[in-house]
């Protein structure tokens, strides 16, 4: 698996990691990892910690992510990502709209 | 056992008792059967009636089974006709013999008619395996075909929209692959009104035809804009709505878009999400990095959209380099990005500049083991003024309706000077006089300089002195943004009057502001032909209109424009 979800015991929180590549191949696996859950989670990280590439249909995932939870009202943090993905994410302005770590 | 489609089945056996034996035990089985006594009646009877499968004899008399059966595969070309050699032979080679003759297995006689069921079984279903295979290469190639013939459709009706501008002027190189558009690069680059070179590469999410089809409605917002004078932020402001409104929530367009002005040496940017692009100086070899400070086009609301630009001063033959991310992206065998470090080498290892692209590519090709076909780069230098001719733009009307004696005034205030940029709407108003068109371009300049005069030393109070050199130029177009976000009060006014004269007629333009205004005086003192930065405004005004002149302690501006009948 190359999409892994984690929601905290009290249902708030939703973890999802990515691995390895991070592109269009992942889309319906991401997209299922936070459309099935029933409680939709105060919060939500998005941890690339062992994603190693990201490109600009990942960059369009993340969009769906915060749309789908909620937009400019939605809390979701990319954390743990390596200098390349950081790169791409500075590249495209994303911390304007991610907490990026 | 599951029921088994009857199959036409040729039997070539020189022994008639054994021919005889085995057309009945097949035809037991449920088969047609075809009979042959040598290879030669076998091929014959192939060429008439094409059965599904062969029981072929080894040794026959006239033409050998051998023969007979690379014959009948050569006839039967990728349609899989299996050929079972019927053989008493028992030695591994002669066996072999068969299979490279072009059988498909083989059955020693005496027949076991078990084995021989199931084996016509197994190769009836590989028979059905090529076929499905070969129909859905064929289906797969003709979808490849259509889909060609549409990118081709799209391309060249696209061709039309994109390539309207001006990307063939001398002044611009780039290289996108044919097909860039369906890796969803753009590159557009056009004339405004003033002559200035507005250029836009864009970079949309996704592939093939949809990309292409979002670069539509981008392409005709830059060039209408643009021809209509509108400046890079309300194009940009345009832009983004437009492919909000449209695309889907993970759909954007990454775009860097410049303003390259002639006669001001200014480059003016917009980067929302693509690699750094570079301002290189010849004079200093230095190269200014273009960093992407937004969003991509398509992903914030009209609302949230930030459409600030950084100006750069420019000497003539300086550069701007452009690229894709298809370059800083390319990643070799282990996954390694090429990346602007070894971008940056190649610059500083560039001797003759025009050899530039042709450098990236081969890095491109040797560190990716293979060329790649989504690699757009484009590079624009700053020519003298005078050598850029932009084309004049094509009117439709007859020219009855055109009106000759009128006069017209605007003030803007405040809140408005903040965001509207009154000049489109006052070019278009001035079109209509025929008799200006042919000098539309120098009317727009010098409307754009009275108002941006009146504008940023008036109603902002910007000290044009700032401009002395590069870092105070970018600060005094930071400074502009910063006052400008904040303008509460203040106006400007314009007034057009147009009056016959002859056969021909004049135009006068008079701008007023309510700033401080300036040393008239010392302003008109200066050579007509310096090349310091600041004040190019006042020089521009002078040398492209009549009896320029300032009075009310330069707060008011007068230029004329006559035309011959």
């Amino acid at each position: 698996m190359s999409v892994v979800t984690e929601v905290s015991p009290d249902g708030q929180k939703l973890t999802i990691s990515v691995k390895g590549r991070f592109d269009f191949g992942r889309h319906q696996e991401f997209r299922e990892s936070y459309e099935r859950l029933n409680q939709k989670p105060d919060s939500i990280v998005g941890d690339l910690k062992d994603a190693t590439y990201l490109d600009s249909s990942a960059l369009g995932m993340l969009l769906l992510l915060r749309d789908h939870a909620g937009g400019d009202d939605s809390d979701v943090r990319v954390i743990n990502s390596n200098s390349d993905v950081r790169k791409i994410l500075a590249i495209s302005n994303f911390d304007k709209l991610f907490d990026i770590s | 056992m599951q029921a088994q489609e009857p199959l036409t089945i040729l039997i070539a056996e020189d022994s008639a008792a054994d021919r005889l034996l085995l057309a009945t035990i097949v035809r037991r089985q449920g088969h047609e059967v075809l009979t042959a006594a040598n290879g030669a009646e076998a091929l014959e009877m192939f060429r008439r009636q094409s059965p599904h499968l062969v029981l072929m004899d080894a040794m026959m008399p006239v033409m050998d089974g051998f023969e007979a059966a690379r014959q009948i595969k050569a006839l039967a070309g990728e349609t899989l006709v299996p050929i079972i050699f019927l053989t008493s032979l028992t030695e591994s080679e002669a066996l072999a013999r068969c299979l490279e003759a072009g059988g498909d297995d083989f059955l020693a006689k005496p027949y076991n008619q078990v084995i021989l069921a199931a084996k016509i079984k197994a190769m009836d279903r590989l028979r059905r395996l090529q076929a499905t295979v070969l129909q859905q290469r064929d289906l797969i190639a003709r979808h490849h075909d259509y889909l060609l013939n549409e990118q081709r459709v799209a391309k060249a009706v696209f061709d039309k929209v994109a390539h309207s501008g001006c990307l063939s002027a001398p002044n611009i190189r780039y290289l996108q692959s044919p097909y860039a558009l369906f890796n969803g690069d753009l590159l557009l680059a056009a004339y405004t009104p003033a002559g200035d070179m507005h250029v836009l590469l864009g970079d949309f999410t996704g592939h093939g035809l949809p990309a292409a089809v979002r670069a539509m409605p981008l392409a005709e917002v830059f060039y209408g804009m643009t021809a209509k004078g509108y400046g890079l932020a309300e194009t940009l402001r345009e832009m983004n709505a437009k492919l909000k409104r449209i695309l889907p929530v993970d759909m954007f367009c990454c775009a860097t878009m410049l303003c390259l002005s002639f006669q001001r040496r200014s480059v003016e940017v917009w980067n929302g999400g693509m690699p750094d692009g570079y301002l290189h100086r010849i004079a200093t070899g230095e190269r200014v990095p273009l960093a992407a400070r937004h969003l991509p086009l398509g992903v914030l609301s009209p609302q949230a959209f930030d459409d600030r630009t950084e100006v750069q001063t420019m000497a003539v033959g300086d550069r701007v380099f452009l690229l894709s991310d298809g370059v800083i992206d390319t990643t070799d065998a282990d996954d390694r990005l090429f990346g602007v470090e070894r971008l940056q080498q190649l610059f500083a290892a560039n001797r003759e500049p025009d050899n530039l692209f042709a450098e990236i590519e081969q890095a491109l090709h040797a560190f990716r083991g293979e060329p790649r076909d989504d690699v757009s780069m484009v590079e624009i230098s700053l020519l003298e003024a005078a050598h850029v001719v932009p084309s004049a733009p094509v009117y439709s009307d007859s020219g009855q309706s055109c009106p000759l004696d009128w006069s017209v005034s605007f003030e803007f205030r405040g809140a408005t000077l903040r965001r509207f940029n009154p000049l489109p709407y006052l070019l278009q108003l001035l079109q209509e006089v025929h008799g200006l068109r042919t000098q539309g371009g120098a009317i727009y300049s010098v409307l754009t300089e009275l108002y941006s005069n009146a504008l940023e030393h008036g109603v902002l109070g910007l000290d044009s002195s700032l401009k002395r050199d590069a870092s105070g130029f970018a600060r005094y177009y930071e400074q502009r943004n910063e006052r400008l976000e904040a303008l509460q009060d203040g106006y400007v006014c314009v007034h057009l009057q147009v009056k016959p004269q002859g056969a021909g007629g004049c135009l006068v333009i008079r701008v007023e502001d309510s700033g401080k205004g300036f040393d008239v005086a010392r302003v008109m003192e200066r050579p007509l032909n310096g090349v310091r930065l600041s004040g190019r405004g006042v020089n521009l005004i002078r040398q492209l209109g009549h009896n320029a002149s300032w009075s009310d302690e330069g707060r008011s501006a007068c230029v004329e424009f006559f035309w011959e009948g």
